[in-house]
């Protein structure tokens, strides 16, 4: 049986963004800290807006204004942090003309933290990817694919850890099964791992060795695969693990108006969250932490 | 309201929101300015008008087969067959894309090669692979399990509503077993792309060195205004 639900919320209007916590405003600052969670995936290498004759993306997404965004909610929060779960390349001329130099020299600029990787960061071989790590100024996380044997090997590292205002952040990689859905050629020695058994370690270890209060995967696995219940989805990936208290996912390009909450082994709550693709939208979570050094990362008090 | 507050204060809250980026939104004037030069190579270089679309083509416009889909895969059967028959002296049978492989729609408007990038960013070549008829069959059963427009040309497929089939013809006729049968894809599927795994039993394949890029380029210079139609080669009955 699967058991989700989905959170309903008193304040999801853009006034949250502008006013800044205006929920919160009877939470004086010194007694609440805010982690606040900024999330793009499958950007495709979309950097200009969608002009007026594009369909339903009409007149949206734009690296230039996804600047503008980020840069007031950094100024309403100094303690965000800004994620990418794959699929940066292809998509425009811009990665044929560029091989993603442009994509990761903007990210730079916005200031990206975390990134994983996506299928189609391999579409001009590993050797490709390897070519534009000078232009990345931020952190490439997967755990499960292992890439001893390429020249990916030092610029991938299984998890990263930030800390924020004294909160502990893990963030931990997950990639989709190559075989298939890229050919050899280009990933060449690059191993999969199971996502599973190796988020189970990862999250395991962030949470209890490493005492991280909030432990995030970034994965590329997707959404959900409801014609193919074997495949490992970002929802199976949920339930099946403990200890992760947010999924940031890509790959299905799926247009969530909200995160999704799903009960993991322990029946606890993770949030799945994926905001579509092509930069149309930004995704953004806010955990609240008392003031107390009871820094629960998820549970009871989630408002809907 | 603080003293709940007060309460309250060893728990958590999370909350969600996702935001649309759209012209409501001033762009970052450095950002800008560093794309800029950018972004004028790249129109220069793509920006002139090759066709017309009357309409807007998208590959969610359909069920078993959409005009995206189709277009496609009879241009490059139009583009590659004659390279094929110079080649080979044989003619290609039929086209088999896949549904994932279109990226982006055509916008109604002018066509030009940012078109053909949009809708194929992708590098991948066209290769003629030779089959048996008993391995079409392969292929047919991948198209009657994935439910999915993948585009097709030169096959004709019809269902039932419990996606048996009812109908599997090539070039009109029935698939004979032995009969060798010249199929087009393009290079990521010929190696298992998107699960195609039935292309292992090819006989042979021929590498024609065109990009599915530059067959839809040539073919937009070569017509004036596009008119893609959703037919009846993949349907399903009642």
């Amino acid at each position: 049986m699967k058991r989700r639900e989905f959170v309903k919320h008193t304040a999801v209007t853009a006034g949250l963004l502008t006013i800044g916590g205006a929920s919160l405003s009877s939470f004086s600052a010194s007694k609440t800290k805010k982690i606040t969670i900024l999330h793009t995936n499958d950007v495709h290498s979309h950097i200009d807006p969608f002009g007026p004759d594009d369909g339903r993306n009409s007149n949206k997404g734009g690296v230039a204004r996804r600047a503008t965004i980020i840069e007031s909610i950094r100024k309403e929060n100094p303690n965000t942090l800004l994620l990418d779960a794959g699929d940066i390349f292809q998509g425009t001329p811009y990665f044929n003309f560029y091989g993603g130099e442009l994509e990761f020299k903007l990210m730079s600029m916005l200031k990206y933290d975390v990134v994983t990787i996506g299928n189609h960061d391999f579409d001009n071989g590993i050797e490709g990817l390897h070519a534009q790590m000078p232009y990345a100024k931020f952190n490439f996380v997967s755990a499960n694919y292992d890439f001893t044997n390429t020249v990916m090997d030092t610029f991938v590292k299984p998890y990263k850890i930030i800390v924020k205002d004294t909160i502990k952040i893990g963030i931990f990689g997950l990639g989709i099964e190559l075989e298939g859905l890229v050919m050899k050629d280009l990933y060449k020695e690059t191993k999969y791992l199971n996502p599973i058994e190796i988020a189970q370690d990862m999250s395991a270890r962030l949470k209890n060795e490493e005492k991280c209060d909030l432990v995030i995967c970034l994965s590329h696995l997707g959404y959900d695969y409801k014609n193919e219940p074997s495949k490992v989805s970002d929802l199976s990936l949920a339930e099946a693990t403990d200890n992760i208290d947010l999924i940031i996912g890509g790959h299905t390009h799926t247009f969530l108006k909200e995160p999704t909450v799903v009960k993991n082994r322990k029946d606890k709550n993770v949030l799945v969250n994926q905001v579509g693709c092509y930069g149309l939208y930004l995704g953004r979570i806010d955990f609240h932490f008392d003031s107390e050094k009871n820094k629960t990362s998820y549970g009871s008090a989630m408002v809907v | 309201m603080l003293s709940s507050c007060q309460k309250k204060e060893h728990l958590v809250k999370v909350e969600g929101v996702r935001i649309e980026i759209n012209d409501a939104t001033q762009g970052n004037p450095d950002i800008e300015a560093y794309i800029k030069p950018y972004k004028a190579h790249v129109k220069k270089t793509l920006d002139s008008t090759l066709a017309y679309a009357p309409e807007a083509y998208s590959k969610s416009d359909g069920i078993l087969n959409t005009a995206i889909g189709n277009l496609m895969a009879d241009l490059i059967l139009e583009q590659a067959n004659p390279f094929f028959v110079s080649k080979t002296k044989n003619e290609i049978d039929m086209v088999l894309l896949n549904s994932g492989g279109i990226r982006a729609s055509i916008p109604k408007g002018n066509i030009t090669a940012r078109t053909a990038y949009q809708v194929m960013p992708f590098e991948n070549s066209i290769i003629v692979v030779e089959m048996k008829g008993v391995h079409i069959r392969k292929l047919i059963t991948y198209l009657q399990e994935s439910r999915k427009a993948h585009p097709i040309s030169g096959l004709q497929l019809i269902v039932d509503k419990d996606f048996n089939i009812v109908k599997a013809l090539i070039n009109n006729m029935e698939i004979k077993d032995e009969e060798i049968y010249f199929v087009a894809t393009n290079d990521y599927l010929y190696h298992g792309g998107d699960e195609m795994y039935f292309f292992e039993h090819a006989k042979k394949a021929h590498k024609l060195n065109y990009k599915i890029r530059n067959a839809m380029i040539d073919y937009f210079k070569k017509v004036d205004t596009i008119a893609p139609k959703i037919d009846d080669r993949f349907l399903q009955t009642n």
